[in-house]
Order: C-alpha cells, then sequence, then structure tokens
C-alpha cells in the first residue's frame, strides 16, 4: 500500500546527508519559533546545539532561554505562549519526567507549544538509550503525540506538528516524538525543508488573547467542582478534532512538499495481511524490512504504523486491521505491573468492535537494545501461532536473555 | 491611589497581603504584567470566572512562577516592550523554597523582572505549615511547640542575601507597616534594567494567630524590634535603611502573636527569646538600624 509515497517528494540531488538533530534543527529553524527554551540532556543535545549556533549565527531570529533545568525551560514558554509567542522545546527521558507537572499545566492552559521528545529509557537502572517509556509515561498529560520513523518524518512532522497545535479549534501542545541515538544521531540523506515553503503550509501564529496591559486578562485562575470537568471535556474534545486535523495536515503538507505519510497511521505490507504487526518509531523500519522477506517466503504480513498515539486513532486502527487474522504489538515500553501500553491500547480499541481477532504484545527495545530481523520473526512466528489457538502469553519480552536473570 | 487590585476578593480580612499587592500595583502603574505562583494570592483572586486583576496575570505552577515570567520577559524584548513592568508576586513558600531554583534561574539570567514576595512566614495557604522563611521557635503545624518542642529549630533562612549573591541589582526589604517606603521601594526596582528582589512583611491573622485589626500595628513592632530590618542593596553594596528611632524588646513583638504563645508559658521560654532577642540585636549592628 502506501509503502513509498514517503518518498514522492524526494529528490536525490536536493538531499543532504546530515545529521537527524541537525535536520531536525533545521526543520525548527523554518517554522520560525519565536522563543526556544531547553536545557541539555542527552540524546536532545545536538539538537539545541544546532538551534543555539543558527541563533548565534543570525540565521534564526528566535530567542533562545538557556534555563537551569527542563521544569523551567517548560515553564518559560508557558510565559512566552502566553505573551503570545510561537514555542519550541526539546527534551527527553528524564528532562520530560521533569516536565510532568507543566505538561499538564501547558495542555490544560490550551498553549500550542510544540516539543521534540528524543525518546529515551527511563533510570533506574540508568539509561540513556532509547525506549519509549518516557513519552509513553506522559502519555495522559493532554499533549499530542507523534511518532517519526525516519529523520525525514521527524522533521516533516515539525511543521505539521505547529499547524495541528495552533489549530484554533484545537490549541494543544504536540510531541514529535523521534528515537533518540537511532534518528537523533544518525547520518542519513534528508530533504532539508526551506523558510518559504514552510510560510506556505504554515500560517504565523496570531492568538487572539494574550498579556497585554492594554487589554488585561487572567490567564491559569482556579476552577471549582462546578467546572474543571468541563474544562477536560473540551481538552477532550480538541484531541478528538485533531484527528482529522491531522489527516488535513499530512495531505496539505503532500500537496505543497510532496510527501505524505497516511495521516493518523500507516498501513504497510498489502491488503491481504493476515499477521498485523502493529508498531510506533524507528524499529518500523526493521519491522518492514522482516515483512518484505517473510512475504517473499509467503506469509502474509503486514504493518500498522501508530503515527499518532494521542489523539489515539480508533477508528483507524480498526480499519487499518479489519481483515487481520491476529495482531502482534511490537512496542518500547512497559507497564510495570501490566503490559505493554500500546498493547493495552489496541485490545481497548477492538473491544467493542467486530474485530475478534487474537491481540498479543511484545515489549523490544527497552533501554536501547537493537531489534534485529530475527527478533520480529520471532515475533511473528509466535503470532501466528496464536492464531492457531497457541497463545503462550498475552504479553511478553521479546528476546530475553534468560541467563541473565 | 490607583486600584488595579479590586475589592471583591476572597483574603482574610485582616490579611496584609492585599495591601501590599495595591501598595505594588499603586507603584507599578497599569502598565504592568504579574506572574503568581500557586498560593493565597492566586486563590483570593482569581476563583474562575472571578479576577481581581486590573493588570495582565499569569499562574501556571507553585515552584515556576519565575521561569514563567522570564519567558515573558524575552517576549516583551521582542516586541520593543521593554517599558512594561513584569513581577512576580509571591508568597515565601514558593520563593524561599519550592520556587528557588527557577527563581535563582532567572536572577542569574538577568531577566527584567522584578521578584517580589509577600512574606508571612508559612504555608499559610495550606495550612500554617513551616517554611524556610518560617523563624526561630515558632509555632507551625508541622514545627509545633510541645513537651519537648519550643517550635520550629531553625533560624529564618536569608533571602534578601542569596539575591545579593546573585549580582541582583536592587534588593531591598519592605513592610506593609511603611506603605510610602513599600512604593518608593517598588519604584525604584520598576526603574532599574535586570532583576530585582523585594521581600514584604506581611503579617497572616491566622498563621501568626492576632485579632485581625492589628495586622500593621505588628508589622510595625517587627521593624521596630528589628527583627524585620528594612533595608536596600543596590549592586550588592547596603544602599539605605529604615533607622530605628526607638528600639522595642522582642518581647512587645513575640507576645502580639498565638505562635510565640509557647515562650511566655514553657520553662525555658525566656532563654528562647534571649536568643530571639540577640537575633534583633544582630540585625541592628549589621544593618546599622540605630543612629
Amino acid at each position: 500500500m502506501a509503502d513509498s509515497s514517503a518518498n514522492a517528494g524526494l529528490k536525490l540531488e536536493s538531499m543532504k546527508v546530515v545529521e537527524g538533530s541537525y535536520a531536525l534543527a533545521h526543520a525548527v529553524m523554518c517554522c520560525s519559533p519565536d522563543v526556544v527554551s531547553a536545557y541539555p540532556i542527552t540524546p536532545q543535545t545536538h539538537i539545541v546545539e544546532h538551534l543555539s549556533q543558527f541563533v548565534a549565527d543570525g540565521l534564526m531570529p528566535s530567542e533562545f532561554i538557556t534555563v537551569d533545568s527542563e521544569f523551567s525551560a517548560l515553564s518559560a514558554l508557558v510565559g512566552s505562549s502566553v505573551a503570545g509567542a510561537r514555542c519550541y522545546s526539546a527534551t527527553t527521558s528524564q528532562g520530560l519526567a521533569l516536565m510532568f507537572e507543566v505538561l499538564y499545566n501547558v495542555s490544560g492552559m490550551r498553549l500550542p507549544v510544540v516539543m521534540t521528545v528524543a525518546n529515551r529509557a527511563l533510570s533506574a537502572p540508568l539509561s540513556i538509550w532509547n525506549d519509549h517509556q518516557d513519552s509513553m509515561g506522559v502519555r495522559d498529560s493532554g499533549w499530542i503525540q507523534l511518532y517519526a520513523e525516519s529523520v525525514q518524518e521527524a522533521v516533516d512532522l515539525t511543521p505539521i506538528a505547529y499547524k495541528i497545535a495552533e489549530d484554533e479549534d484545537i490549541l494543544t501542545p504536540a510531541m514529535v516524538c523521534m528515537d533518540g541515538f537511532i534518528l537523533t544521531h544518525v547520518y542519513e540523506p534528508v530533504q532539508l525543508l526551506d523558510l518559504e515553503t514552510v510560510n506556505e503550509f504554515l500560517p504565523p501564529y496570531t492568538p487572539k488573547i494574550v498579556l497585554d496591559p492594554k487589554n488585561p486578562k487572567t490567564f491559569g485562575a482556579f476552577v471549582d467542582p462546578s467546572m474543571f470537568t468541563e474544562y477536560r471535556y473540551m481538552q477532550c474534545q480538541a484531541q478528538n478534532k485533531a484527528l482529522s486535523a491531522i489527516e488535513r495536515a499530512d495531505r496539505e503538507f503532500s500537496e505543497i512538499f510532496g510527501r505524505s505519510y497516511g495521516g493518523l497511521l500507516e498501513v504497510y505490507g498489502g491488503d491481504d495481511a493476515e499477521v498485523m504487526l502493529i508498531a510506533m518509531g524507528s524499529v518500523s523500519g526493521t519491522i518492514k524490512d522482516t515483512i518484505d522477506e517473510l512475504r517473499s517466503d509467503g506469509v502474509k504480513v503486514g504493518l500498522t504504523r501508530i503515527r499518532s498515539f494521542r489523539p489515539f486513532p480508533v477508528e483507524a486502527i480498526r480499519k487499518a486491521v479489519a481483515d487481520a487474522h491476529v495482531i502482534a504489538v511490537i512496542e518500547k515500553d512497559v507497564t510495570v505491573g501490566n503490559d505493554g501500553a500500546l498493547v493495552s491500547e489496541i485490545k481497548a480499541a477492538l473491544y467493542n468492535s467486530k474485530v475478534g481477532i487474537p491481540v498479543i504484545g511484545f515489549a523490544v527495545g527497552l533501554g536501547g537494545r537493537d531489534v534485529t530481523v530475527a527478533d520480529v520473526k520471532r515475533a511473528v512466528a509466535k503470532a501466528l501461532a496464536a492464531k492457531d489457538g497457541r497463545m503462550d502469553h498475552e504479553f511478553e519480552f521479546l528476546s530475553l536473555r534468560e541467563e541473565l536473570l | 491611589m490607583q486600584n488595579l487590585f479590586a475589592p471583591g476578593h476572597r483574603a482574610c480580612a485582616g490579611c496584609a497581603m492585599p495591601t501590599a499587592v495595591k501598595l505594588i500595583l499603586d507603584a507599578a502603574g497599569p502598565n504592568t504584567i504579574v506572574a503568581s505562583p500557586t498560593g493565597c494570592l492566586e486563590v483570593i483572586s482569581t476563583p474562575f470566572p472571578e479576577s481581581a486583576w486590573e493588570v495582565p496575570w499569569v499562574h501556571s505552577l507553585f515552584e515556576n512562577a519565575a521561569a514563567v515570567a522570564s519567558g515573558i520577559d524575552v517576549v516583551m524584548k521582542r516586541l520593543g516592550k521593554e517599558d512594561t513592568n513584569i513581577l512576580v508576586i509571591g508568597g515565601d513558600g514558593s520563593t524561599f523554597d519550592i520556587g528557588i531554583g527557577c527563581i535563582s534561574g532567572m536572577f542569574e539570567r538577568g531577566h527584567n523582572v522584578k521578584y517580589i514576595c509577600y512574606d508571612n512566614e508559612a504555608y499559610m495557604n495550606t495550612g500554617v505549615q513551616r517554611s524556610s522563611s518560617t523563624p526561630f521557635c515558632t509555632n507551625t503545624t508541622t514545627t509545633p511547640a510541645g513537651k519537648v518542642s519550643f517550635g520550629n529549630p531553625l533560624p529564618k533562612k536569608d533571602m534578601p542575601a542569596i539575591a545579593v549573591a546573585h549580582r541582583v541589582p536592587y534588593v531591598a526589604t519592605a513592610s506593609v507597616a511603611y506603605p510610602v517606603d513599600l512604593r518608593k521601594k517598588v519604584k525604584r526596582a520598576c526603574g532599574i534594567k535586570g532583576p530585582a528582589y523585594i521581600q514584604i512583611s506581611a503579617p497572616c491573622i491566622t498563621g501568626w494567630n492576632f485579632e485581625a485589626g492589628n495586622t500593621i500595628e505588628i508589622a510595625r513592632l517587627a521593624v521596630e524590634t528589628c527583627l524585620s530590618p528594612l533595608y536596600e542593596y543596590v549592586n550588592g553594596e547596603l544602599d539605605g535603611v529604615k533607622k530605628v528611632r526607638s528600639k522595642k524588646p522582642v518581647e512587645d513583638y513575640l507576645k502580639t502573636q498565638g505562635r510565640y504563645r509557647h515562650l511566655f508559658r514553657k520553662d525555658g521560654g525566656a532563654e528562647v527569646i534571649g536568643k530571639i532577642q540577640a537575633m534583633a540585636d544582630a540585625n541592628a549592628l549589621k544593618f546599622g538600624l540605630l543612629d
């Protein structure tokens, strides 16, 4: 199906081999944020270093606040955003955890901040390497969460995230999640964005109500129990509106840039997939390679790659898996005490639907462990067994090193 | 006097904080943006959909008002509106304790933010728990006086000295009992480019436990006993003090408040009062409060 549509707008002669963080920082520059506020943390550092250099070289006329913590980084953006500025930050892991309180505040105040999350494991044990535990841990914070498979997609999602976040019917902050090191530190050919074309796609941010002594307003008042529910309801409504806005933004982006990723999710491998894998982020590349191999051996495998985890695209998922016989979710997180976050939500999405097929889940790549084609094949084999009624586990740690236990 | 903080807010009768806020805003004027942390001020002034604020005001969280104000500052600079006063007005809990990281960052980066603490010396909004601004041997709900305790065992943190150590160009203490002095200091802070820190002694009727009519008198006694010295530091140098004409013994101040009642009832109380007197004497000497 849409396996190579993202490549349509890529012209090799104009692509550059750059580091993922550079490409991402360049994309941020093209979105013309008024204020960037960030605190260094591996593997996000290169993004903010490049942004700092753009500012130092006069290429990017943004204010860069070198704050004292991630907590302050996002807090400063509360002030800047309420004052009417387009705001950007980037963080990961412990930094995102330190922002926890501010995340809810930003979304509750309906401030359309965009932030790159260079996904990394959470301590303890300390690990600087990639998994999705950090952003999964803040899934309920009211932010839109978009997951990139490639550097190019992370680049393209940056103006898309602003467009959705700043939509006045939505006004909800957005995270662009890109796998730490795997995408932030890789050098690969990328079609860099340019300011002029991004301006064509992304209109300036012109909020109607800002901090202005000529028109004094109160922001961040407290609400008693008679009205609190309605605030949360309105946030949920905004996320629901984001579902169609994400699809729309993908189409509009494609019209201008010639690249499309399928909106809320991407389906790979063909309409006839009996085994439907579900994943997010860069591991999808390995999964696609595995699918290509297995398909040549006659195994009908496909991938539904979730691009928007918040809002969670329930209807699109039901449609994508409607003809499958079994689902295997491959995810880089675990909700300790239950199974993975993604497999839980996939099961929940299907429960009241006509899709009555087995669903199994696998935790992979935790703390940065490589996920190989052999790993994915193992998951597919277990899925095929589950399809035939032999489900050993509903959820398991794939390729667990039993000798260490 | 301009009324930029509307009546009808929900502060206790006799609370010093609304008086402080009115004086601050009167001195700063309408071209002002205020960020406040969570606390009594936020709670009494902004129960949605009401607001007492006649200037733009924002509340985000308990510990981040200085960072929020930093973000406002960079935008005002960007818009060429550097003449807009950016104030933080918050209590001692958010200032001395939970927000000090954000405050340190804001000071160090040199934002054009005037941080004003109304200091009532404990967590009053949550029910009079000890903060690091709580004075020595004060009864609070988390440092209660008891059979083997005289209350808070630690002296008040010297927050203005921390501000001075950040090379904050203007640092001052003020009191609601001296409104002319307070307004003058806010105006002076607003006239200086860069950060400023002003700490205002603001008695709390419930936390300090006194009759509502006595607020200003108690605030004045704090100054007259030299327990709350009023001073200004400009560019790190002591630039002026409010002289105390007739220094009063600390008992005159302590006995007005229920939070010190135990000092007059418990064995050993006199010794504690002696230690508090020594602190007042040290203030008088350090700041040259007496002629």
